[in-house]
């Protein structure tokens, strides 16, 4: 029995399907092409599968799923809470199942149809009075129905405190649309972006305006995680995942932690990060690119602080002089992010960072990548995962 | 959305169970309240059944002086629901009693809001008769 999950499974498989703003089929059917598609890349059988892993918002169950691709006998099943902040933690799951002989071959999904279905950004309701949903209370009955407006809270405290600008954000949105410009998959496909566009937009829940908002998006994207072992012999150069963890820490609320004394950190990502270098035996400066959770343009900034990039404060300088650029300190979201190739809830951010760590970015950065840093959600319960070249 | 029919509407209403139904009975009637720990005195915001420093089940209600600053702020344009009010200004209170409470400020243009100014509560009343504490600028 391993006491560490380091370097014990890796991503085998990726899988996507055509992102869009209306599929017109199915969730499920987006799910099925995904998982498909990842097993394909991977050399390895639906039949195969053992192991589904999606998360609690994903419509698909997993044994609907399982049934869609012709999978057999499952042995391990889970889904993960909290919207984005499940996305590593599905990939945490899977490895924690493959590594304690649960399941051999595991496929994390997240198919939606978030623009032409059930948009996210569409606030929250529900009959049943849960904790959750009065949690939610003291938000919606003050009209902060949608997450640009829980976030903002938090980015305009942190931007005052430090003197962020519009024109960081700004910086973020413009670098990862560059990246996208190069990326048919992606919303921002062809649509350059410029910063005189960027600050003519009116603010939508100040200081946020539009291009700091992720995109609305039809879409599924799986992974396909297994053994180390077995991952060698397959038919892709694997993703080894040398850490993962999810984190939560004291006084978290889901997208509204307003109570903790300090307002201008994220935590739970400084949780994740201390974990996920502790578990690895790496450190920042061992990170050669990454895809950090981008449902804002301000959640780059805050977290480039939190694994420990910079310092408190400084994440705006490294923006400023080009380190999220494909020949800067940390290329980050090279495929366009959340923000810029679509919203499949971070499951398209760690497909990219497998993409990073086998060189097959439409965006690969000159330098050698041998290890990758990916993050879940933003404001939520979270996590973080280290993806090293095998 | 026709004009008539957000001038119609109401705002969205807290569901209510026994961990927060108090608090909006005591806005009902006029007051802001705070959630003390019977136990160790800890004030605490958003109530919660338990108290995280003791673990005591018992707390009392106190009601809060309504003076505090704006800890942060944000102004809501974009999308305009029915029974809202924009461009809305949302803001984060520090209390003077030390805890921090998620509101309205009125009665201000949106220029003239900032960090750190002193506010004052109110209680408002919508046109269904549905009360909620909200916030001025001191002195206004």
């Amino acid at each position: 029995m391993p006491v560490s999950l380091k370097d014990e499974a890796a991503i085998a498989g990726i899988g996507v399907t055509e992102f869009s703003k209306a599929s017109g089929v199915s969730e499920l059917n987006l799910a099925a092409q995904c998982v498909t598609a990842a097993c394909e890349d991977a050399g390895i059988a639906p039949s195969e599968l053992d192991g589904f892993v999606s998360y609690t918002l994903d419509s698909s169950d997993e044994i609907e799923v399982a049934r869609a691709v012709g999978a057999g006998d499952l042995t391990f099943f889970s889904k993960i809470n909290y919207g984005g902040g499940a996305a590593v933690g599905t990939i945490a799951q899977a490895a924690m199942a493959v590594a304690t002989g649960q399941a051999k071959n595991v496929v994390c999904y997240r198919a939606m149809n978030g623009r032409s279905g059930k948009r996210m950004g569409q606030g929250v309701s529900g009959d049943i009075v849960t904790s959750d949903l009065v949690h939610w209370s003291w938000y919606m009955t003050y009209g902060m129905l949608i997450p640009g407006s829980w976030i903002a809270m938090i980015a305009h405290k942190y931007m005052h405190r430090y003197g962020v600008t519009r024109e960081d954000l700004g910086r973020v949105a413009i670098s990862q649309r560059n990246y996208a410009l190069n990326n048919p998959r992606a919303a921002g496909y062809g649509k350059p972006l410029d910063m005189q566009t960027y600050l003519a937009r009116d603010p939508i829940a100040y200081p946020l305006c539009l291009y700091d908002f992720c995109q609305e998006t039809d879409g599924g994207c799986a992974i396909l995680v297994t053994s180390s072992e077995r991952a060698r012999d397959l038919r892709t150069r694997p993703a080894v995942i040398r850490a993962v963890t999810q984190a939560s820490s004291r006084g978290q609320e889901q997208m509204t932690s307003y109570y903790r004394d300090q307002m201008d950190t994220l935590p739970e990502m400084e949780l994740a990060a201390s974990r996920v270098y502790a578990m690895s035996g790496l450190g920042p400066d061992a990170i050669d690119a990454a895809c950090l959770y981008d449902a804002f343009t301000s959640e780059i900034i805050m977290q480039l602080e939190s694994f420990g990039f910079c310092g408190a404060g400084e994440g705006k300088e490294l923006v400023r002089d080009g380190a999220l650029d494909i020949d800067g300190r940390l290329p980050n979201n090279t495929h366009g992010g959340l923000l810029s190739e679509g919203y499949i809830h971070g499951m398209n951010n760690i497909a990219e960072a497998v993409r990073l760590v086998r060189g097959e970015s439409v965006n690969q950065p000159p330098k050698s990548v041998e290890h990758v840093l990916v993050s879940s959600g933003v404001g939520v319960p979270t996590g973080a995962m280290i993806l090293g070249a095998a | 959305m026709e004009a008539n029919a957000l001038a119609d509407a109401s705002r969205i209403k807290p569901p209510l169970n026994p961990d927060n139904a108090w608090w909006w009975e005591m806005a009902d009637a006029g007051k802001l309240g705070i959630q003390r720990c019977s136990a160790c005195q800890t004030l605490r915001h958003p109530p919660r059944p338990m108290c995280g420093e003791c673990r005591s089940l018992e707390w009392e209600a106190v009601e809060a002086s309504g003076r505090g600053t704006i800890c942060s702020y944000t102004v809501l344009t974009y999308p305009q629901f029915p029974g809202y009010q924009y461009p809305l200004i949302i803001v984060l209170v520090d209390l003077e009693e030390g805890t921090r409470l998620t509101s309205q400020l009125v009665d201000c243009d949106p220029a003239d809001v900032d960090f750190d100014l002193p506010v004052q509560m109110s209680i408002q009343q919508d046109p269904d008769g549905f009360k909620l504490p909200v916030f001025r600028l001191a002195g206004r």
